[in-house]
């Protein structure tokens, strides 16, 4: 059995007075323990409201949840406030992106740290204030006891996310979440927290599931990589076969379209044309065929559906053939 | 049709190839406190002491981390922050004592295109007003007519429909934005557009139309590009000289295939380490030089050498009390490192660097919300 199992969730999002809006299309993916999964997307696809609806961080009102989120067999999705309340923390950990806006500001980075410990670990504030002391140095936080002391605003961007991957991890989830860690963060920051990221699932066996639009990071992280698009999975494959192989359109198109360090000079972009609102509703046929530059006629009026093929699964009704240059 | 005055060039040589030509150029941002009195308790030392050329019809490249003033050495050659020192000499004419109108009619030659689309364009304006505004401002609004069909030419050249023209700002794309503020730019002819991380706020799928359009607008008009990117792979694809800054410093500059293959300076060869590359394969091999610890802070930089604190490489002479010049290591490769030639033999090894805590000492340790701007991006933030 699978660590977490998602199965067709859907969430729909409805507004009085306004079109309800389905922002994630029954996704459906597993995470093996100690395994990492990568969900990659642009803006909008539904990416991160996938991970708020498993962590049950969704508000109650103006949103319908359905489908099935079961985590070591037991469906969160039926679990009361309460129970999701000690799930998270124990069971489940999350990182979020802007590590400023989701520390408390006023209250110091110690009491945030410890008070994860007391509340899933019963631990003593003193002895919660050594094992707190003992997460900052572990995740490479120079003066760890200081720093205790400080308030956010007093730490560094790359110096806050480490503290928010202490706190997720002060309870040794089974399960992080990272929704897009080192977006906020400069290039060489980036490469410790990626480096600190895989090293802890390394060691604690830690399943971790990798939200970014940055397909470099999951090159260099994921062992399976989900691509979304507008709400749906499009393409999923073990990360080496999607990378030397993109068999989605969509895929490809973004794989081409960004510049590449390790690209010949002088060589043009191909750029997915349009933009990531320009969709037709995946109910009517299939939601990227209008940027598609393998469009059929059947992909405006057939809804693709997931099938297996070539060792992974894809939603396209003309995949990509050729292979690209590696 | 512009006069220079008669002070404006400089001693050196007005080369025809040059069209920007910066000497030891000074941004300092001074930190104050106090209510009434407004002291002065120290400077945020943002741009201190760059060099650099850049010549006609080329695109340079700048890239560095938040914070390490680039956009302010962007701002700062087209004068729209106050120089602290040095010169920047714009097609033989030095800008650092110009001002008033002359400096307003200068800058027709020189155009500005923004990251965030969306906060740099007026939302009340339509595109049509945003484009005209600049033609009256420079008086290059030739009759009804002729700006009619200029604006119609701009569109087309941006790749947008000349319905657009009746629309406002909120009715585009990211993308297309960020088009509307290019052809912004563009109306009024100039020579030079800094363009400050133009992609950066969109989609990856839609970063390619704007690194593509860029590329055609730079042949088709004949411009010349300052790019501004903390993206290195951004700046590779799209320039043809890339300078690299570190805490208000220039420490690398090389073209941009040498820079690649051959970076000398030890930042540089963290950074280009640092970019993940979408290739498994290769980013299992990789070798990643990491660094420890932060970005000292602007406003008190270390001595010497402003990398030595995290430099892997550091030695124990010179690094942290003699601070390296821009010097040509190879032929069009400059590099501020003193040992960039034993770094580059082999004959230095990499250690292991312990993080220092980023602390500001010897000035007085600074509130933020007291503090200056770090940099312009937060200090012009909306």
């Amino acid at each position: 059995m699978a660590l977490l199992e998602v199965t067709d969730l859907t969430v729909v999002f409805q507004r009085r007075g306004e079109a309800p809006f389905t922002a994630v299309d029954g996704v459906s993916f597993a995470v093996e323990e100690g395994q990492t999964v990568g969900l990659v997307g642009e803006s909008g696809c539904g990416k991160s409201v996938t991970s708020l609806a498993i962590m049950g961080l969704l508000p109650r009102r103006g949103v319908r949840v359905s489908g099935s989120v079961r985590f070591e067999g037991a469906e969160l999705l039926t679990e009361s406030p309460r129970q999701m309340r000690d799930r998270r923390g124990r069971d489940l950990g999350m990182v979020f992106q802007d590590p400023l806006s989701s520390l408390n500001p006023v209250v110091s980075i110690g009491i945030q740290v410890t008070e994860v410990l007391e509340r899933h670990r019963g631990m003593s504030r003193s002895k919660a204030m050594r094992v707190a002391a003992e997460l900052l140095d572990q995740v490479g936080i120079p003066d760890p006891r200081r720093r205790l002391d400080e308030y956010p605003h007093q730490l560094s961007g790359g110096m806050r996310q480490r503290a928010l991957i202490a706190m997720a991890l002060a309870c040794q989830p089974r399960l992080l979440i990272a929704d897009e860690p080192t977006t906020a963060l400069d290039v060489t920051i980036q490469a410790q927290i990626l480096a600190l990221l895989s090293q802890l699932v390394r060691d604690t066996g830690t399943a971790l599931i990798m939200i970014t639009h940055d397909l470099g990071v999951v090159a260099g992280l994921c062992d399976e990589v989900n691509v979304l698009y507008a709400g749906r999975v499009v393409e999923r494959a073990a990360r080496h076969e999607l990378f030397a192989r993109p068999r989605h359109p969509y895929t490809h198109g973004l794989l081409s379209s960004i510049p590449r360090l390790d690209a010949p000079r002088g060589e043009r972009l191909v750029p997915i044309r349009g933009a990531v609102t320009d969709n037709i509703p995946w109910t009517q046929g299939c939601a990227f065929a209008p940027r598609c530059p393998n469009v059929l006629e059947k992909c405006l009026d057939v809804t693709p559906e997931m099938e297996e093929d070539d060792g992974r699964l894809l939603r396209c009704h003309n995949p990509v053939r050729q292979e690209v240059p590696a | 049709m512009i006069t220079a005055p008669a002070t404006s060039t400089t001693e050196s040589t007005v080369d025809s190839e040059v069209l920007v030509e910066v000497n030891d150029l000074k941004v300092h941002f001074p930190i104050k406190r106090g209510i009434i009195l407004d002291r002065t308790i120290g400077y945020v030392y943002a741009v201190d002491g760059v060099d650099l050329t850049i010549r006609r019809g080329e695109t340079y490249g700048l890239v560095g981390e938040s914070g390490c003033g680039k956009s302010t050495l962007g701002r700062a050659m087209l004068k729209l922050v106050p120089l602290s020192d040095g010169h920047v000499v714009f097609d033989g004419t030095d800008l650092s004592t110009m001002k008033g109108e002359p400096l307003r009619r200068m800058r027709r030659r020189m155009q500005m295109v923004f990251q965030d689309p969306l906060s740099s364009l007026d939302p009340r304006q339509s595109v049509e007003s945003l484009l005209v505004e600049g033609l009256r401002a420079h008086g290059l609004d030739r009759g009804r007519e002729a700006t009619g069909r200029r604006l119609r030419d701009l569109l087309s050249a941006v790749g947008l429909p000349s319905s657009a023209l009746r629309k406002y700002p909120h009715e585009f794309s990211g993308g297309q934005r960020q088009r509307i503020g290019i052809a912004r730019a563009l109306a009024v002819e100039p020579d030079l557009v800094v363009a400050d991380e133009p992609v950066s706020a969109l989609d990856v799928s839609v970063q390619a139309q704007v690194i593509n359009l860029l590329e055609d607008l730079q042949e088709e008009f004949g411009l010349t590009y300052l790019v501004i990117a903390h993206d290195l792979a951004v700046v590779r694809h799209i320039a043809d000289r890339i300078g690299v800054m570190y805490l208000g410093g220039l420490v690398e500059e090389a073209a941009s295939d040498d820079l690649y293959a051959a970076p000398l300076h030890p930042y540089t060869r963290a950074l280009l380490s640092a970019v993940p590359v979408p290739d498994p394969v290769l980013e299992d091999r990789r070798e990643r030089i990491l660094l420890t610890g932060d970005l000292p802070s602007p406003a008190a930089p270390p001595p010497g050498c402003r990398f030595h604190t995290r430099c892997p490489w550091r030695q124990p002479t010179r690094c942290d009390t003699e601070r390296p010049v821009l010097r040509e290591v190879l032929p069009g490769h400059r590099a501020a490192c003193h040992w960039a030639e034993d770094i580059r033999a082999g004959r230095i090894k990499p250690h292991e660097v312990r993080p220092e805590l980023v602390e500001e000492e010897g000035v007085p340790t600074v509130d933020e919300s007291l503090a200056g701007p770090t940099s312009v991006t937060e200090a012009l933030g909306p």
